[in-house]
C-alpha cells in the first residue's frame, strides 16, 4: 500500500510537470495550428538561461526567474518573427520541418555552450515546503511546481476568458479568416502567442531543472513526451494539458513500478496510438477531425 | 532513327503518351546512359576506399529516401518513423541471413517484404487520422519499434547486436568498397526507374491525387484508406530493402542508429531533395551524406587547433546546429529544394539568350 501511495504521489508530480510543460505547446497550437517539434528544446532554453543566471552570474533567485521569463518571452517573440511567419498559409509539412529544424538548431547551439553533461541549480527551495504525511514525504520541488502550476493555469484562465488579448487569441483559433475580417491583427496574436507559450516553456524548464537537473537530451526528450500529453488531453484544451499530463504521469509511475522499468518511456506512446484510433481529438478537445 | 529533338520552349505536348514519357528528349535519355557508364564504369575505379565508403552510404540512403518520398512527396502522408522502419529491414536482413541462414539476394528483398508489412501495419492509422495527427501517430510508431527493437532479445540480440556473414552474389564475395558499389548502385538504378514508372501508372497517379486533395479524390472513384495502405507498405519496402543492404554493408548491427533523428534525416533529405521528385530524393541523399561528412571533417579540424580544444567543442553539437540550418534556410528560401534549383538552372541554359 504504502508503495501504492509513494508511486501515486511520484506520478502525480510527474505528470504534473508534463501538463506544465505541454501548456505552451497547447497555447501554440490553440493560436497558430503550429505543431511545436521545437517545444523541449524552448523548455531547456529557460532552465539553461536560469542555470546561467544563478549559478554563474549569482543573481537573486527571484530576480533571475524574472528575468529568465522575459528573456523567454523576448526569445518566443523573435522565433516567431523570423521562422514561423513567412510559412503562415504553407503546408503542413514545411511547418512541422521547420520546428524540427529549429529543434535541432538551438540543441546544437545549448550542446555546444553547455555540452551534455547533467548541471545542477543550487538548492535554494526552503525546506518548509516539503509535506509530511507519516512515512510518506513529498519534496519541496513538487510542492513548489504544483504551486506555480496552480497560479499559472489560474492566471491563463482568467487571460483567456478576460482579456482582450486571451479573447483575439481565441478568436483566431477559433476561426482565422473570422477574425481577421473582424480586425484581429491576426499576426500580432502569433506573436504574442508564442513569446507567452515561450515564457511558460521556459518557467517549466526550470521546474524540470531543479527535480531532474538540466541536461539538453533529457529535457529535450521530455518536449517529445508533450505529444501523447496534448493529444490524451485533447490538442487544443489547456485544462486537458494538464490532466493529461497528469494521466500519463500516473501511468508512467504505475508501468515502472508494476511491470517493468524498461516499458515506462515507452508506454505513453502505446497509449497515444490507441486514444488516436478511438478518440483522436482527445478527452477536453474540439471534435475537427474529418474522415475520407 | 528518329529525330533528336531538343525540349521546346513551352509545354507543346499533343498526347498522353509524350506526358508519360520518362525521358523528355533524346538529350536526356542520351544523358542518363552516359551518366550511367561513368558511373559503372569510371567512378568506381578511380575513387579511393573513403570516397566509396561514402557513396555506398549515400546510395543506401537514397533508396530509402526514394522510399519516403513516394509516401510524403506523392502521397502526402508525413511519417517520422522512416528511421525505425529502415531498423526493421536492418535487423530483418540479419536475422534472416543469420538465423535462417538465407543468401544475400533472398534476405534482402524478403526484409524489404517484411519491413513492408510492418509499415502497412503502422499505416493502419491512416484510415482515421490525416495531416497532423498522422504524423503524430507515426511519431509513436518510431518510438515503438525502437523500443521493440532494443528489447525483444530473443530475436534481435538487444544492445548486443548481430554480426552478418559476408554476402555473396552469384559465387562472388562482397568483402570490400567496390564490390558494394556495384551492388549498391544497380540497386539504386533499378529502384530509381521503378519508381519513376511507377508515379506513372494509376497507382502513382491515385497517389498523387491523394496528396492533391483527397476528398476529390474518393469522389473520383479512388479508395483512400487501401491506397494510402499501399503507399505505406511500398514506401517501407523501399526503407527496409536499404536497411538490409546496410546491414550487410555495415557487416555488425546494433538498435542504436534507428532513431528519431534517423527519421528526421531522411524527412530532411527528402524536403531538401523536393518533395515529390524522383532525383529529388537522390539530391536530398548526397547532400545530407555529404553535409555530415563535411561537419566531421569541419570539427576534426577544429577540435586539432588546439585554441578551441579546451572549449568544449564537439562534433555532435555542430552537427545537430548545421543540421538543423540547412533544414530551416531551405523551407524558408528554397521550400521546393535542390530539385527546382536544377530545374531553373537547366531552363535557364535552355531558354538563353532569352530566358523569360
Amino acid at each position: 500500500m504504502e508503495f501504492f501511495i509513494q508511486l501515486l504521489i511520484n506520478g502525480l508530480s510527474v505528470g504534473l510537470l508534463y501538463g506544465l510543460s505541454a501548456l505552451g505547446f497547447v497555447m501554440i497550437f490553440k493560436s497558430s495550428s503550429v505543431l511545436n517539434f521545437a517545444h523541449g528544446e524552448l523548455l531547456a532554453m529557460g532552465a539553461f538561461l536560469f542555470l546561467v543566471l544563478v549559478s554563474w552570474a549569482k543573481v537573486p533567485v527571484f530576480i533571475a526567474f524574472v528575468i529568465t521569463l522575459a528573456g523567454c518571452f523576448l526569445l518566443g517573440f523573435v522565433v516567431e518573427r523570423i521562422f514561423l511567419r513567412p510559412l503562415i498559409g504553407e503546408s503542413l509539412i514545411f511547418v512541422i520541418m521547420l520546428t524540427v529544424g529549429l529543434a535541432s538548431m538551438f540543441k546544437g547551439l545549448l550542446l555546444f555552450f553547455f555540452g551534455g553533461n547533467l548541471q545542477t541549480y543550487p538548492d535554494f527551495l526552503p525546506a518548509a515546503l516539503a509535506i509530511r504525511l507519516g512515512s510518506i514525504s513529498v519534496p519541496p520541488v513538487y510542492v513548489a511546481s504544483s504551486l506555480m502550476g496552480g497560479v499559472f493555469l489560474v492566471l491563463f484562465g482568467l487571460f483567456f476568458k478576460y482579456s482582450s488579448h486571451g479573447i483575439y487569441m481565441r478568436s483566431v483559433a477559433d476561426n482565422q479568416t473570422a477574425a481577421l475580417s473582424l480586425g484581429v491583427h491576426v499576426k500580432k496574436v502569433f506573436a504574442l502567442s508564442w513569446a507567452i507559450a515561450a515564457m511558460v516553456a521556459g518557467m517549466s524548464g526550470i521546474m524540470l531543472g531543479i527535480i531532474n537537473g538540466i541536461n539538453v537530451h533529457q529535457i529535450s526528450s521530455i518536449g517529445l513526451k508533450v505529444f501523447p500529453v496534448v493529444i490524451l488531453g485533447g490538442l487544443d484544451s489547456i485544462g486537458g494539458a494538464i490532466i493529461g499530463g497528469i494521466i500519463i504521469g500516473l501511468l508512467e509511475a504505475f508501468t515502472s513500478g508494476y511491470i517493468s522499468p524498461s516499458l515506462r518511456d515507452v508506454v505513453p506512446y502505446i497509449i497515444l496510438v490507441f486514444i488516436l484510433l478511438i478518440k483522436p481529438y482527445g478527452l477536453f478537445g474540439l471534435k475537427e477531425i474529418e474522415r475520407v | 532513327m528518329r529525330r533528336m529533338h531538343v525540349h521546346p520552349c513551352g509545354n507543346f505536348k499533343e498526347n498522353y503518351a509524350q506526358e508519360l514519357t520518362v525521358f523528355e528528349t533524346d538529350f536526356g535519355r542520351i544523358a542518363v546512359f552516359l551518366g550511367l557508364i561513368v558511373l559503372f564504369g569510371i567512378v568506381p575505379f578511380v575513387s579511393s576506399p573513403y570516397l566509396l565508403y561514402v557513396m555506398n552510404t549515400t546510395g543506401i540512403a537514397a533508396i530509402a529516401a526514394l522510399g519516403l518520398n513516394i509516401l510524403v512527396g506523392f502521397t502526402g502522408q508525413i511519417s517520422l518513423g522512416h528511421g525505425a522502419f529502415f531498423g526493421v529491414g536492418a535487423y530483418a536482413g540479419a536475422i534472416l541471413a543469420t538465423a535462417a541462414g538465407l543468401p544475400f539476394w533472398v534476405a534482402v528483398p524478403a526484409a524489404g517484404f517484411i519491413t513492408a508489412f510492418v509499415g502497412m501495419i503502422f499505416g493502419i492509422p491512416s484510415g482515421r487520422l490525416k495531416g497532423l495527427y498522422l504524423t503524430i501517430a507515426t511519431l509513436a510508431g518510431q518510438f515503438i519499434i525502437e523500443y521493440i527493437l532494443v528489447h525483444w532479445e530473443s530475436l534481435t540480440k538487444g544492445t548486443m547486436g548481430i554480426t552478418l556473414p559476408t554476402a555473396t552474389i552469384f559465387g562472388v564475395a562482397l568483402d570490400n568498397d567496390r564490390r558494394f558499389f556495384f551492388v549498391i548502385f544497380l540497386c539504386l538504378a533499378a529502384i530509381t526507374l521503378v519508381t519513376s514508372n511507377l508515379m506513372r501508372t494509376r497507382y502513382g497517379r491515385a497517389f498523387i491525387a491523394i496528396r492533391d486533395n483527397d476528398r476529390a479524390a474518393e469522389g473520383m472513384g479512388i479508395p483512400i484508406f487501401p491506397y494510402k495502405l499501399l503507399s505505406f507498405a511500398i514506401s517501407s519496402f523501399y526503407a527496409g530493402f536499404a536497411g538490409a543492404l546496410w546491414a550487410y554493408y555495415m557487416v555488425s548491427i546494433s538498435s542504436e542508429p534507428f532513431t528519431l533523428g534517423l527519421s528526421v534525416e531522411y524527412i530532411a533529405m527528402v524536403i531538401i531533395g523536393g518533395l515529390g521528385s524522383i532525383p529529388g530524393s537522390i539530391f536530398g541523399a548526397v547532400f545530407i551524406t555529404g553535409l555530415n561528412e563535411m561537419l566531421r571533417f569541419a570539427t576534426d579540424a577544429l577540435m586539432n587547433l588546439g585554441a578551441l580544444a579546451g572549449f568544449g567543442l564537439n562534433s555532435a553539437s555542430l552537427r545537430e546546429f548545421a543540421f538543423g540550418l540547412a533544414i530551416v534556410l531551405f523551407i524558408l528560401f528554397e521550400p521546393k529544394g535542390l530539385a527546382e534549383l536544377w530545374r531553373i538552372v537547366r531552363s535557364s541554359f535552355r531558354l538563353w539568350p532569352f530566358s523569360y
